[in-house]
């Protein structure tokens, strides 16, 4: 695929899943290499843009078209549509609290015209994976600040034009008083810690960088990470890496499906019993889809036009986004898990096309993209108070 | 009943100032109250005033400021 594709946004991002990012997925994961087949065709398609409002400069697609968008190049590369996905989750999140600052806007402009593509550090070194607590601060002089942090993992740090990174707002401030930073090309400098070499998301190429970045006093967003966080970057992290999950599941379920269909086209005398587990599985990708988008149409609802700030904060909706990260991210493992026996040997090959390795390898580290227990433990505290009585 | 709110504030809200000095509409999120602080005090508040608080009232809006709250358990007690 070299000349541009026809289509929605979706039907292009679809297009590149299957025809590019599919095609350079087993080396990108053999060498532990960012995707720059399919991640280049994004960019030149206007795909990086793809979630930002019109009126910022992007394509504007809803929540479920960008959540689509991350299953489908999934299903090609895990590693690109987990790029997809954190640089829209960044994007998006940044785009969602522009209003009012007519700086931000700026911003999320430059960044859709001169499709830049956004890199995420949260995590940090002494807080883990922690997304309410920072270590390094902001420090302002004036109109301009400064920034060190020691970050434990920056996937595609080295291939992206720009940072949006958290930090407490102020030297002296409390560690979960954090602001968010755009560092745009040029702001910044980054020295590698050390190697990304992992079971799985190779291709995210996340290792550890030590940052130090300076800009204008304007590139710390207005609105506080308190809120940015549960309003926004919570939710769409959830979201969207749900969508890359699906990917990978739909993709274990699709093997399974050919191999099946294989074997009962040897003898068309009724389903193999292969057949069995392959309805389980299918039971089990239907209910792990239908969660993810039902859970993406509600939050466009509550995202359009004016944010529904009194759904979004509330305790109910706070539990129920974190159970959809915790079910999607142990489902994904669990489907890959099944399809093995499926396949049997040419599932467990390196080199079948029905080989599982790969995405079996992947799927484990939906449960470490901040720690299932670390959400298990809001949750309990959660359930202290909820009711499950509306 | 606003010096007990104010008390179990004092005791659970994580606060950064003085709960017994703060103003009735100060923003308690803003003066450093954080979720997992507004549910202890969620909790206090059940306790010591024998109520449950249904979920259309647990979010941030209803804990965001001591007349809030007031205003909450006043329409779960019935001005008992
Ligand atoms: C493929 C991939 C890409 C990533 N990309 C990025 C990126 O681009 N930018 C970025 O900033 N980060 C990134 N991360 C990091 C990620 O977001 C998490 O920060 C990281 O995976 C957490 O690492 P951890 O397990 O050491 O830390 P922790 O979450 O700190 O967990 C360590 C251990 O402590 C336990 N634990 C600690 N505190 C608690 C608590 N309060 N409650 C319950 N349990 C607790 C956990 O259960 C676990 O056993 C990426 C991670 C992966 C796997």
């Amino acid at each position: 695929m070299s000349a541009s594709v026809e289509g929605t946004p979706v039907e292009k991002a679809r297009a590149i899943g299957r025809e590019i990012a599919r095609l350079h997925a087993d080396d990108v994961d053999r060498q532990a290499r960012f995707p720059k087949e399919a991640i280049e065709a994004v960019r030149a398609e206007g795909l990086l843009a793809a979630s930002v409002p019109r009126e910022l400069g992007g394509l504007g697609a809803t929540v479920p078209d960008v959540v689509s968008m991350c299953q489908g190049l999934a299903q090609g590369c895990s590693a690109t549509g987990m790029v997809f996905a954190m640089h829209h989750i960044k994007l998006l999140s940044m785009a969602a609290h522009a209003a009012g600052s007519d700086a931000t806007q700026g911003y999320v402009r430059e960044i859709c015209d001169k499709k830049w593509l956004v890199a995420s550090v949260t995590s940090e070194v002494g807080v883990g994976g922690d997304l309410r607590r920072s270590v390094c601060a902001v420090e302002t002089t004036g109109d301009t600040f400064s920034i060190v942090k020691d970050a434990t993992t920056i996937s595609y740090g080295a291939q992206a034009d720009g940072l949006l990174l958290t930090a407490r707002r102020h030297p002296d401030s409390a560690p979960a008083d954090q602001s968010l930073v755009w560092l745009k090309p040029g702001d910044y400098t980054l020295e590698q810690k050390s190697e990304w070499d992992t079971l799985g998301m190779r291709g995210t190429c996340s290792p550890p960088f030590l940052v130090r970045g300076k800009g204008r006093a304007d590139q710390v967003l207005r609105e506080g990470f308190g809120d940015i966080a549960p309003l926004s970057m919570v939710p769409l992290s959830h979201l969207l890496w749900g969508g890359v999950w699906l990917g990978i599941a739909t993709e274990a379920v699709s093997r399974a499906r050919a191999f099946v269909r294989a074997e009962a086209r040897k003898n068309p005398n009724g389903p193999p019993a292969s057949g069995l587990r392959l309805s389980e599985l299918q039971a089990r990708l239907q209910s792990f889809r239908t969660l993810v988008y039902a859970m993406a149409e509600e939050y466009n609802g509550a995202m359009v036009n004016k944010i529904d700030k009194d759904h979004l904060l509330s305790i109910g909706y706070a539990l129920r986004l974190n159970n959809l990260k915790l079910v999607a991210s142990t489902s994904v493992a669990e489907i890959v898990t099944a399809a093995m026996p499926i396949c049997g040997i040419m599932g467990y090959k390196n080199t079948s096309p029905f080989s599982l390795g790969r995405l079996l390898r992947d799927s484990f580290s939906a449960q470490l993209m901040i720690n299932n227990d670390r959400l298990h433990m809001t949750n309990a505290q959660l359930l202290q108070v909820y009711k499950d009585d509306s | 009943m606003q010096n007990q709110i104010r008390t179990i504030l004092q005791q659970h809200g994580k606060l950064g100032t003085d709960a017994t000095s703060l103003a009735e509409d100060a923003d308690l999120y803003q003066a450093g109250m954080t979720s997992h602080a507004s549910v202890n005090v969620m909790l206090a508040l059940e306790g010591a005033f024998d109520v449950e608080f249904p979920d259309r009232m647990l979010k941030r809006s209803v804990f965001e400021s001591i007349r809030n709250i007031h205003a909450a358990l006043s329409e779960l007690t019935g001005g008992r």
